[in-house]
């Protein structure tokens, strides 16, 4: 956990962690635009402090007078030099204020919270993703961390879809996986344009394009809410057993420490016991899906 | 940890002396009912009062308060939040103080609170023994909680002419050495036993099964009829958890002044019947009828915060049935629920 005293990794629950609610001053150095509606943001902590992140946390960010809201992390731990990226859809107050900023503005970071992808069970095994629009933003960190230690995993597959060519996110990174031998990939747009050579169709409809071994493999999806039912029938569909099946949840994470009770699924709180769950974790919760 | 007397004829004095060190709240006349309040009269205080709309837990999570202030929204630096002065309540009945202690192991598990725990530092409860029902919406004594044996720091009970003064931290040790008390008698402690053992029947068992069988009850009741039932008449206006004692959820907002320069972050009490609560940017709402979100009310109470924290999270105050203006309340519910499980209704 990041906290303008120094880094600490966990706390004692009789201590008060009086920093809890206030955020970290961070600086924005980079902004890229990706589409007409998300930007890339590399964020740098003060003093050479590293956020500390598994691929799948989140943090919130704060812009100041206009409020906060929880972001995944877009970039992975093996590439952190010092900086971290988040993907931002300009969708609501906060990601709308955090689009109309420049380089050089300070913002407010607290985290990260939660619990991402479990990397140390997926290795020795093929790794299938299959993100949904936006849902490549959070995936993008544990599709490096898989690539930076690719020797770790058996066969990685990436099936990526978005709604039309122009919704594609990182289409300069997904270029360079394409040339890699050692990386399936496979894209679909659910409505195409006239540029747009590829396959159309929702994303479920690549998934008769792959074949998988799944004693021994491990799947990934994150997308939509309503994405999620159809993918996942997907991977049962391939034999696929459910706890190697992950997924991260959307939620109003408002806090993000477990206590406003926004982001409550049944009796679980997402932000503390998610927003990653393995399939198994989540299917006897009636709100889950 | 010990038992002292204090005659009546001495308690404004003893009062007046915490004033000078606390702030001092308590129970006192509003608008033709009572309302915790913060006093600067001892005669103000009135321990003899059926209940309040808002519970105690206000002094503790208030309906607003500052998590930091910001002097240049544009450079990121923020400042905690002043502390509050130590404050003592009285007359905190007993259901409320089974509240508290739930709300106390909340905000100390996992992440800790800090706002809360510091104000909880800094509040001395002064508790008292309930010796009739508020009205005909309390059941207490269903849930448990018509007494509590920890949670205050000094528990009174009303012998007529003097409290029973029950010493329960060293806190509340410290600050009873402000009163002027004498020893128990065994006479008075017999007539404590007697005050204590005559209040019982005077407090009615509403529900129709027995509150452990409650977790198990509502787990059945996931699918139950009476939820869409519930979300036909709800209006969503928030009053039952807006008044509950034990409802903790928060929203967290940003305010800046019109030099947009200075401002503040502030939480205030949110309500999962609402129905934006639980609704993401972009709009999807993962609880959108009224019926789930009276489901989601009611599990929480009989047993989500249960299963994350080892407390019920309803203690039979009645404070949202008074509130509700559709007449849905927690002991018509669970007997309904309870009901439909005895003669084999729908799971």
């Amino acid at each position: 956990m990041i906290s303008q005293k120094g880094y600490s990794s966990s706390q004692a629950h009789d201590e008060v962690d009086n920093q809890l609610f206030l955020p970290v001053p961070a600086k924005i150095l980079q902004i890229k635009p990706l589409t007409v509606q998300d930007k890339v943001f590399t964020v740098q902590l003060p003093e050479g402090l590293s956020l500390g992140h598994r691929p799948g946390q989140f943090v919130e960010v704060s812009v100041l007078g206009v409020g906060e809201a929880p972001i995944s992390v877009s970039s992975s731990p093996s590439r952190s030099n010092g900086t971290f990226e988040l993907c931002v859809r300009r969708i609501g107050d906060v990601t709308g204020a955090l689009h109309r900023l420049q380089p050089g503005a300070v913002v407010g970071v607290r985290g990260p919270y939660g619990h991402g992808f479990p990397i140390e069970k997926f290795r020795g095994k093929d790794v299938l993703f299959a993100p949904g629009g936006l849902g490549l933003a959070p995936l993008r960190s544990l599709i490096y961390q898989v690539l930076d230690e690719r020797a770790l995993f058996g066969r990685v597959i990436i099936l990526y879809g978005a709604r039309n060519p122009s919704e594609l996110l990182f289409m300069d990174e997904i270029e360079q996986w394409r040339k890699r031998e050692d990386l399936e990939l496979l894209l679909t747009v659910d409505r195409g344009d006239d540029t747009w050579q590829g396959n159309v169709g929702v994303i479920t409809t690549l998934f008769r394009h792959i074949s998988v071994y799944p004693r021994n493999t491990v799947a990934v999806t994150v997308g939509p809410p309503a994405m999620y039912r159809f993918v996942l029938m997907e991977f049962l569909g391939k034999g696929i057993s459910e706890g190697n099946i992950y997924l991260s949840l959307e939620r109003r994470m408002k806090c993000g420490v477990g206590k406003c009770g926004h982001c409550q699924i049944n009796n679980i709180y997402a932000c503390q016991s998610g927003p990653v769950f393995s399939y198994a974790e989540i299917k006897g919760l009636e709100e889950a899906l | 940890m010990s038992l002292t007397i204090l005659e009546k004829k001495d308690f404004p004095n003893f009062v007046r002396r915490l004033m000078t060190l606390y702030r001092v709240g308590g129970p006192a006349r509003e608008n033709g009912g009572y309302a915790f309040k913060i006093i600067d009269d001892p005669d103000d205080l009135e321990l003899d009062y059926p209940t309040t709309i808002l519970p105690p837990k206000k002094f503790l999570l208030p309906p607003r308060e500052t998590l930091f202030e910001f002097d240049n929204a544009w450079d990121g630096r923020v400042r905690p939040a002043r502390a509050e002065p130590r404050t003592v309540v009285f007359g905190v009945h007993t259901c409320d103080l089974h509240a508290i202690q739930l709300l106390d192991r909340v905000f100390a598990t996992g992440h800790t609170d800090p706002n809360y725990l510091n104000r909880r530092k800094q509040t001395l409860m002064i508790s008292i023994e309930c010796l009739k029902p508020c009205d005909e919406h309390s059941f207490c004594k269903s849930m448990g909680t018509l007494t509590a044996d920890e949670g205050y720091d000094l528990h009174l009970t009303d012998l007529g002419d003097a409290y029973a003064v029950d010493v329960g931290t060293q806190t509340g040790k410290n600050l009873v050495q402000h009163a002027r008390t004498s020893p128990a008698t065994p006479e008075m402690i017999h007539k404590l036993n007697a005050v204590l053992s005559e209040k019982w029947p005077r407090f009615p068992y509403r529900l129709e099964f027995d509150i452990s069988d409650l977790p198990s009850l509502m787990s059945m009741s996931m699918k139950s009829p009476l939820w869409t039932e519930l979300g036909e008449r709800c209006l969503a206006c928030a009053a039952c958890t807006n008044v509950c004692p034990t409802c903790f959820c928060f929203d967290v907002k940003d305010e800046l002044e019109l030099d947009m320069q200075h401002g503040r972050r502030i939480r205030t009490w949110d309500s999962c019947q609402l129905d934006e609560f639980a609704t993401v940017a972009g709009g999807h709402n993962f609880r959108k009828s009224r019926a789930l979100r009276q489901r989601h009310r009611f599990m929480r109470k009989g047993k989500y915060i249960l299963d994350a924290h080892g407390y019920l999270g309803c203690v039979g105050c009645g404070r949202c049935a008074r509130a509700c203006l559709v007449n849905i309340t927690p002991v018509s519910v669970f007997n309904e629920l309870y009901r439909q499980r005895e003669i084999g209704g729908q799971a």
